[in-house]
């Protein structure tokens, strides 16, 4: 019994250790931090005062919320064929290969990725190239820098974490139940809605919360795909810290996203009623 | 036009390479309750899978109620399946997986509610509506799938093996209770099962498959007293098999050395069956028409009514004989010397 105990606390001490020092510690510097000025001592507001007062700074915040939710929800609709199709319909044996191949992006890393998207969709880029080579166009299409060339990249980098959770749950659904419902005279749209999507809820749900905060956490491809139309929040972040040296405004804009994310994530739950405890499910 | 509600002409299914079905015929009446029995894999699931629409025919014709069904899809064909799994829907409640296929045809809320009301109270599940899926024992469960298939009010009635996820108690109990339920209901039943005595037990008729061929379509009564194949008589009910080696006359030789009297036989068997029940332990010198030998008892295997005893013969065969539970018998053991007697007629012999 005693040993047992002590295998336990050797055992939770590195996630404690992780926890506190990487996760809790440098957030409460960060939000401490947020309530000071950016030279000197003293607690203060205008951090948080400043994200209202200039337009530039909320306009992003609502946008890059909306756009987020916008590719999550796009997510699921092009990931729930995947999943669907790779359980499914596809032979076991060519499930498992073709789920490898979907894992391949993340092998390369996301900066790389987004990288061969813009050869993909520049000027010159393959795209272009070819149409032109077919003599379709003479002038390059303007693939690149605009809000759907950073949709493409947020979606292809997170779409993986929206379908494996789909297939997760669709692993478990029983055919024979998708036989007896057509058994009982629903048609292919009516199981879908009445079986198929609400067994696998569980792993939407999961999915969906994966890909939110991937795609309005992220920075990479909006920096890089993106136009001057598509600011991305997180670029306000970058720029305080990293542009102007303003870390408590940095700070202050980190826990504005925090708290917008995590705000979302619980209206959704709510919405579809579902509990955060049983989405790991 | 015939009375028939199921009628299966020359079916035949392959897949690649393997015959599943082989000119597969049966006719069902409305209102009977039919069995396919046959071992795993011998192409029962197969032939019910075709029934509901689920897998084309390759060869053959499938006929409800008189109708081709080629070409006709499962949703829209008169026919229902409880599954093995059971299939019921664990994202809605009793009355709402009762109502499921009602709801499909758009019929009135307030008729809706009265069937599945009526339907739920007939199988003793009243006051279970608003009961989800994984609150319910097994049985339950059970009724909920046979209530669910049953209230769309299909001319057949197809269960694939049922019972076998229930432990052999309540197996036992819904075996009597499946059966009082379509005797009270009228709709046919085509129950799939590999257990022979749910079959014996519920059935009118049974088919018996074995490699995909239907080995005999028969009642249950001729089934167990006169197989017409082999495999039959192996494979329902308790048996006693022997190779048979040669025949000499009227004397059967096994290949383990035994002789026996069979009488009348106009080919050369190559299988012997006798039932353990047909054996007559310390017979009255009086019986006619009987074959009688001694043999010694190896083993007593009790287990109340149903105590059977080994004995060997001359040669190296062992055979199981049930033995009546009366005081007569009760001093028998090990190692004794007994006399047993069994009937000519009871003495079944097969080419193969």
């Amino acid at each position: 019994m005693e040993n047992n105990k002590k295998v336990f606390y050797i055992l939770l001490a590195p996630v404690l250790l992780w926890l506190v020092f990487l996760i809790i510690v440098p957030h409460i510097e960060l939000l401490i931090s947020s309530f000071k000025p950016n030279s000197g001592d003293g607690f203060t507001l205008e951090n948080y005062s400043a994200f209202f007062a200039d337009k530039i700074y909320w306009k992003t915040f609502i946008n890059t919320t909306l756009y987020a939710i916008g590719v999550t929800l796009l997510a699921f609709v092009v990931s729930f064929p995947i999943a669907f199709y790779l359980t499914k319909v596809v032979s076991r044996k060519y499930a498992s290969f073709l789920t490898l191949l979907l894992l391949i992006p993340l092998w390369i890393g996301e900066l790389v990725t987004i990288y061969g998207w813009v050869t993909l969709l520049g000027d010159n880029g393959v795209i272009n190239e070819s149409l032109k080579f077919i003599g379709l166009i003479d002038k390059p299409l303007p693939l690149l820098y605009n809000n759907i060339s950073m949709t493409i990249g947020l979606l292809y980098m997170s779409m993986l974490f929206m379908i494996v959770p789909i297939m997760t749950t669709l692993e478990s659904l029983d055919d024979a139940m998708i036989e007896a419902a057509s058994d009982l005279g629903a048609s292919k749209w009516t199981i879908f809605r009445r079986i198929v999507i609400p067994h696998s809820m569980p792993g939407i749900i999961n999915g969906s919360i994966i890909v939110f905060m991937l795609v309005i956490g992220d920075y990479v491809a909006p920096n890089i795909l993106g136009g001057k139309s598509s600011l991305w929040f997180t670029e306000q972040i970058y720029n305080q810290f990293l542009s102007t040296f303003n870390w408590s405004q940095g700070a202050a804009f980190g826990f504005l996203l925090l708290g917008i994310s995590s705000i979302t994530i619980w209206m959704a739950l709510r919405l579809s009623g579902q509990k955060l405890d049983k989405v790991g499910e | 036009m015939s009375s028939n509600i199921l009628e299966i002409k020359n079916l035949s299914k392959y897949f690649d390479n393997f015959t599943a079905l082989k000119d597969v015929n049966i006719s069902v009446k409305e209102g009977e309750f039919i069995s396919i029995l046959g071992p795993s894999g011998c192409g029962k699931t197969t032939l019910l899978r075709i029934i509901a629409g689920f897998l084309q025919e390759s060869e053959g014709d499938v006929l409800i109620e008189g109708k081709s069904m080629k070409g006709i899809p499962p949703e829209k064909r008169p026919v229902n399946i409880v599954f093995q799994s059971l299939a019921l829907f664990p994202m809605m409640n009793v009355y709402e997986n009762v109502a499921f296929g009602l709801k499909r045809q758009k019929l009135p809320k307030a008729e809706i509610k009265k069937s599945v009301l009526d339907m739920l109270s007939r199988v003793g599940l009243q006051g279970y509506e608003s009961k989800q899926i994984n609150e319910l024992s097994g049985g339950q469960k059970q009724r909920v799938a046979i209530a669910r298939s049953l209230v769309m009010k299909p001319s057949i009635l197809l269960l694939d093996e049922p019972l076998s996820a229930l432990d052999r108690k309540l197996r036992e109990h819904m075996k009597v209770e499946l059966k009082e339920l379509q005797k009270e209901i009228g709709t046919t039943f085509i129950y799939i099962t590999h257990d022979q005595s749910e079959a014996l037990v519920m059935s009118d008729r049974v088919a018996v498959i074995n490699k995909g061929l239907i080995e005999q379509l028969d009642t249950p009564h001729n089934l167990y007293n006169n197989p017409k194949t082999g495999f039959v008589a192996g494979f329902v009910g308790e048996n006693n098999r022997f190779e048979v080696a040669s025949r000499d006359g009227q004397k059967v030789v096994t290949k383990h050395g035994w002789q026996i009297t069979k009488p009348d036989l106009d080919f050369e068997p190559t299988l012997m069956y006798i039932r353990p029940e047909a054996f007559i332990v310390d017979p009255d010198e009086s019986m006619k028409g009987v074959e009688v030998f001694e043999a010694d008892i190896t083993t007593i295997l009790f287990d109340g009514a149903n105590t059977k005893m080994l004995v060997k013969p001359e040669g190296k065969d062992e055979i199981l004989i049930a033995l009546p539970q009366n005081a007569k018998f009760q001093a028998l053991k090990q190692g004794d010397r007994v006399k047993v007697a069994v009937a000519h007629e009871n003495i079944k012999c097969y080419k193969e």
